[in-house]
């Protein structure tokens, strides 16, 4: 896969060994696809009919050399003319997991892919210390060791993504996972809500880096979009970014709370602008969580950001996602509308706590047939 | 077969078949082998009338059906006749537990009848499965609905009997269920014709009829190719025909059924445009397009298969379009993750091929994505066409297949023009976020349905059907419960008083000799030149009537009167002979005041048809008079003639914005707009009968719901001509709303039945070979008739002279589809 051009977006090297954590995944080449599937090398646009819309692909900026988005200058015609259309995007989402179906297999592979792209969390008020580690140990080891052999999976070593907590736990999650490679996130600037003054908040962005977290989950204040203060959003997410540094910057937009489908599509485009590193829909704690249609209106602007500036930027839904059926409908959005590198670390997680011990469950399902129970799987 | 790990790397969907087990045991339970389904049973066919039906993804044979002969047609229609009485005679509620049964009996099957259909047809499984079986038992529920309230809402409105209907391969069980489902909830028995490529699930339906107790005879089905299709279509016994197929076939229906009496309803091919304005959601019009033009290999009738886009975002949208090609999956119809599966039949994947060669030899841009498919079956790739000028065959044949033409426009007038510059008339799709523009242009575009914001959405409770060339009658919805149904008759009419002129060969008075025809072969002379022997002595001035064409009183092109006389022989005045090109300059006068008064407020052309009755109430007497005199009917009767004649303009007044369209309740979160239009140019020709109240009863609903008129006055009495003309003139109507063409009718009525501008003709002139060839030469442009053969409609009944039935006729329904949601 490094090294070939990606599908979408010509130009757009694909990223895989840029993460931080290259050794967390080994990767291999593809082996030749079935008719029906798409080549990477097989899908190439022809050039010369690009470059109306947003950004000109001859003139866009080259990509970052650490692989991340550096933001662009706040384009408000961009913004302006963002429209979408819910009652399409509702019929595209209804039927993005029955167009596709993976059987047998293909299944356990795509579950086993989710379960690496997960962001094990936990985000509750009576976390301890204690529960933090123990979550860390089911990051490092979130497979039982049978289920692996009986897959055939052992040398992938597959482990979660990254575990995210609040700032308070970031040190002791950090210590936890130490030789694993595997990134701590931290949720910050007065998550969930994200009213706390600007100072406070870029103090907790810099308090967690500090700890260590190489990943920072901030939220965005809902009233910069509600009121329309694109430059005021834009402003404070650029603020953010740069008080993360070296650390990624992944932007709750909680999509939950801001009404239509055209407040969240231009809620991305900003917080992209911005340089967020990914986006991502909820907090967990909006009474609305991550849903389809949500996610096409992110991902859509993930691509068209990507198409203009050349910039990927990654996608993260989280809340609500419990199930392994789910989580394949989330992957096959994913690769039809993003393609095959936004099934990645790098550009896609899912955040999420109780949905390891459904996969959990479903691999164990695949293996021997017999439908399995939670108590089985070793708990976070 | 790849491990776990190496597609955990590769993220291949994988092959994630749907069993064909139920359908193959369903087949061999059959030998896999069909007769015809008729009087509930099957029939057994020998051995040389049986051909084969095979899937085309791999060509497998699944059974073998038979060739349906014209003596089985004539069986099948015999039993469906001798079905009829008991049927039709159930209480409603009865009929609707059928229906309500069948709509079960078919989820109760859903997977069988999907993966057969799948199977016989080679759409993906997703499609049939979540679409095609779920909207047929939706229909069959209802119309078990309709079949439930009928009598409530349809009072006195028999069934037809024996209906006819012949359906294609694209939507096999879906376009049965469209037309068994209306047909059998209001009262009507069925044979049933499948296509010859597609014909199993109709009878799997039949064993499921069957099974659910649906009594013998009333739903049959009989096999075969066109040549089976042709002899039901033209059996004699045969009392309604629907259609739903090619332009082609559908005009050839259209000649054999023409005289025979039959109700037809046609649902024919399209060209449809999908419209993509600049502030379009583009990614959602990417998922619009493959809904409309690669949903079912692109062979769907209502297919959007000419993207017309804005200018400022075309680049774009084709960049956008070509990615998501890319990503398109086809594959054997049984895998569940494709999005394409099979072309029909071999005939089939020639006809698009060569039709995209002779687009890529006219000079347009042929692009398909890049992937291969898969090696064996009848495919065809998604194929997006640009460089494609509206002459192109491209823009303009119905190519049903997965090929679609994108061409470019400037301004939303433009891009109407372009819609509607196509013979076809079938649907639209209309991709704006600005609603004053999607609402300014779904009534504009000629077309049946106007899907805004989406595309090829259908529901039993919206009706389906054309304008133009795309056919007519509706499927669905209260519309299309119309097309099975019969005229209300008035047990208490009152007839028109004969003076003889129907019938017999005495003379009735009317038209008579040319008024330069003298014995002893006068020159031809002038029509307003006093010499036509009529110059009465002493009773008053000559009366030499004229056309009206475009509100002004025209001569007739060829100089030539007719002499009217009345029934004692003596003539009483002499009218305009109209001509071929009188006929045309009416067409164009009513074509060019079209626009115009179909836009104009329905209060005012209300207050037209007010000021009409007004005005002939001042002329009550002497046109009384005139009538008695002239046509010999009592004088209190002429009086009666009068003001019945001004109640229907009151009537018709009243109706003027009264007769609203609906608003469908379809299970969606949107609203389905069923807005009542104009036909358009109304040609007209009047009933002998009440030759004043049965003229202005034709032409009061028209005007009243917007259409403009060419009207041929009875040839009884064509000297009313002048009256209408006075009326019109000193009452505000537009010029070219009402045009009149007095004539010998075998010279003009041809003329208005073969004008390809003339949008649908009624022909209540009362002669039966004329009624035939209204209907013969309608086909050119497919224009709607409606061709009274029963000569005993009793003008005077508001229930047979006027009312639903008229306003019905004056009007096509366009639905138009709103999903909305912020």
């Amino acid at each position: 896969m490094p090294g070939h051009e990606n599908p979408m977006f010509p130009g757009v090297a694909s990223k895989a060994g840029d993460h931080p954590n290259p050794g967390f995944l080994a990767r291999s080449g593809s082996p030749a696809m079935p008719f029906h599937s798409l080549g990477e090398n097989e899908f190439m646009p022809d050039t010369r009919e690009r470059g109306s819309g947003w950004g000109r692909v001859d003139v866009r900026p080259p990509a970052d050399p650490s692989g991340r988005n550096p933001g662009i200058p706040l384009d408000m015609d961009r913004v302006g003319t963002i429209r979408l259309n819910r009652s399409a995007l509702e019929r595209r989402a209804t039927t993005l997991g029955t167009r596709r179906s993976v059987k047998k297999e293909w299944q356990a592979a795509w579950l086993l892919r989710a379960l690496t792209l997960m962001d094990l969390t936990t985000l509750s008020g009576d976390d301890t210390p204690g529960t933090v580690r123990r979550l860390c140990a089911k990051a490092r080891n979130p497979l039982r060791p049978d289920l692996l052999d009986g897959l055939e999976v052992r040398e992938l070593t597959p482990t979660v993504a990254a575990v995210c907590v609040y700032h308070s736990f970031v040190a002791v999650a950090v210590e936890s996972l130490e030789g694993s490679s595997i990134p701590v996130a931290a949720v910050s600037t007065a998550f969930p809500h994200g009213l706390a003054p600007l100072s406070t908040r870029l103090a907790e962005i810099r308090a967690s880096v500090e700890a260590g977290a190489r990943e920072i989950d901030v939220v965005i204040n809902r009233m910069h979009v509600l009121t329309g203060d694109w430059e005021a959003l834009y402003d404070e997410v650029r603020a953010f970014r740069d008080a993360c540094g070296e650390a990624h910057l992944k932007t709750i937009l909680a999509t939950g709370e801001l009404a239509t489908l055209t407040n969240v599509a231009r809620a991305s485009a900003v917080c992209m602008m911005a340089g967020s590193d990914f986006i991502k829909t909820s907090t967990g704690k909006e009474t609305e969580n991550a849903t389809l249609p949500v996610g096409l209106a992110m991902v859509r602007q993930i691509r068209a950001y990507a198409e203009g500036t050349g910039h990927r930027v990654g996608f993260k839904p989280a809340g609500g996602i419990r199930t392994a059926r789910q989580a394949l409908t989330w992957l096959i959005l994913m690769k039809e509308e993003l393609g095959d590198a936004w099934l990645t670390p790098e550009l896609f997680r899912f955040g999420a706590s109780s949905l390891l011990g459904d996969l959990e469950r479903q691999l164990e399902h695949h293996l021997t047939g017999r439908y399995s129970a939670f108590h089985r799987h070793p708990m976070a | 077969m790849p491990t776990i790990a190496e597609i955990f790397e590769t993220m291949e969907y994988g092959p994630a078949p749907e069993s064909p087990d139920p359908a193959k045991a369903w087949l061999e339970e059959h030998g896999r082998r069909f007769g015809h389904f008729i009087a509930g049973d099957w029939t057994d066919p020998a051995d040389d009338q049986l051909f084969e039906s095979r899937c085309p993804a791999d060509d497998t044979l699944l059974a073998h059906v038979a060739q349906g002969t014209p003596a089985e047609v004539s069986q099948a229609v015999a039993a469906a006749r001798e079905s009829f009485p008991e049927w039709a005679g159930l209480d409603g509620h009865r009929r609707a537990r059928h229906l309500y049964a069948l709509a079960r009996g078919v989820q109760k099957h859903a997977r069988l009848f999907a993966v057969l259909e799948s199977m016989d047809n080679g759409k993906p499984i997703r499609e049939s499965r979540d679409l095609d079986i779920p909207l047929v038992a939706r229909h069959f529920y209802h119309h078990a609905g309709w079949a439930q309230v009928l009598d409530r809402e349809f009072p006195g409105r028999p069934p037809l009997g024996v209906a006819a209907q012949v359906i294609p391969w694209n939507f096999p069980l879906l376009m049965m269920a469209w037309k068994v489902a209306p047909a059998l909830a209001a009262g009507n028995t069925v044979v049933l014709k499948p296509a010859e490529h597609t014909p199993l699930t109709a009878l799997l339906f039949a064993e499921l009829a069957r099974e659910t107790g649906l009594p013998a005879g009333v739903l049959n089905v009989v096999t075969g190719d066109s040549r089976t299709g042709e002899a039901l279509v033209s059996h004699d016994d045969v009392d309604k025909v629907a259609f739903t197929g090619s332009t082609e076939v559908g005009r050839r229906i259209r000649e054999a059924t023409a005289g025979s009496g039959k109700a037809l309803s046609l649902e024919l091919g399209g060209k449809s445009p999908f419209l993509v304005y600049d502030d379009a959601d583009l990614d959602s019009v990417v998922e619009g397009v493959v809904d409309a033009i690669w949903f079912n290999q692109g062979q769907v009738c209502c297919a959007g298969s000419r993207i017309l886009v804005q200018e400022g975002v075309a680049e774009t949208l084709e960049r956008k379009l070509r990615n998501r090609m890319e990503t398109l999956r086809m594959g054997h119809p049984l895998d569940k993750a494709v999005d394409m599966g099979a072309i029909v039949a071999p005939v089939q994947l020639e006809r698009i091929a060569s039709l995209v060669e002779q687009g890529r030899r006219e000079g347009a841009h042929i692009w398909q994505p890049s992937w291969a498919m898969p090696e064996d079956g009848l495919f065809y790739p998604p194929t997006l066409c640009t460089d494609v000028a509206p002459a192109g065959t491209l823009a303009r044949v119905e190519i049903f297949g997965p090929v679609v033409a994108l061409m470019t426009f400037r301004t939303p007038d433009e891009s109407v023009a372009l819609a509607n510059n196509t013979r076809y008339g079938l649907a639209a799709s209309v991709w704006t976020e600005d609603v004053n523009l999607a609402l300014d242009i779904a009534p504009r575009i000629k077309a049946g349905t106007v899907w805004v914001n989406c595309t090829n959405l259908f529901d039993a409770a919206s009706g389906f059907g054309g304008y133009r060339e795309s056919g007519y009658g509706r499927e669905g919805g209260r519309e299309g419960m119309e097309e099975y149904l019969g005229a209300r008759r008035d047990p208490e009419a009152e007839a028109v008083p004969s003076t003889g002129s129907r019938t017999g060969s005495a003379p009735a008075g009317g038209i008579g000799r040319d008024s330069d025809g003298a014995p002893g072969g006068a020159a031809s002379e002038d029509p307003d030149a006093r010499s036509s022997g009529i110059a009465a002595e002493g009773v008053g001035v000559d009366r030499t009537v004229k056309l009206l064409i475009g509100g002004r009183q025209r001569r007739p092109d060829g100089d030539q009167g007719l002499v009217v006389v009345n029934p004692a022989g003596d003539p009483v005045g002499v009218v305009a002979r109209g001509n071929r090109k009188d006929v045309r300059n009416a067409v164009e006068a009513a074509r060019k005041a079209a626009a115009g008064w179909q836009e104009a407020p329905a209060h005012l052309r209300a207050q037209i048809l007010y000021y009409l009755a007004e005005n002939l109430e001042l002329r009550r007497h002497e046109l009384a008079h005139r009538l008695s005199e002239h046509t010999g009917v009592p004088p209190d009767w002429a009086h009666r003639e009068v003001d019945l004649s001004l109640r229907r303009l009151f009537d018709y007044a009243a109706w003027a914005d009264k007769w609203d369209g609906r608003v469908h309740a379809t299970p969606f979160r949107n609203v389905t707009l069923a807005m009542h239009e104009p036909v358009g140019v109304l040609g007209m020709v009047a009933s002998p009968d009440a030759p004043l109240l049965g003229l202005v009863s034709i032409v009061a609903p028209a005007l009243a719901l917007g259409n403009t008129v060419v009207a041929v006055p009875s040839e009884r009495y064509p000297l009313v001509t002048g009256d209408l003309i006075q009326l019109v003139e000193t009452s505000d109507l537009p010029a070219g709303a009402v045009n009149l063409v007095t004539g010998r009718p075998g010279e003009v009525v041809p003329t208005l039945a073969d004008h390809d501008d003339v949008d649908g003709i009624w022909y209540f002139g009362g002669d039966e070979a004329l009624a035939r060839e209204v209907e013969l030469r309608s086909t050119g442009n497919l224009k709607r008739c409606w061709v009274d053969r029963d000569a005993a409609r009793r003008w005077a009944s508001p229930v047979e002279g006027a009312g639903h039935a008229f306003l019905q006729a004056a009007t096509q329904v366009k639905n138009v589809w709103v999903p909305y949601g912020a």
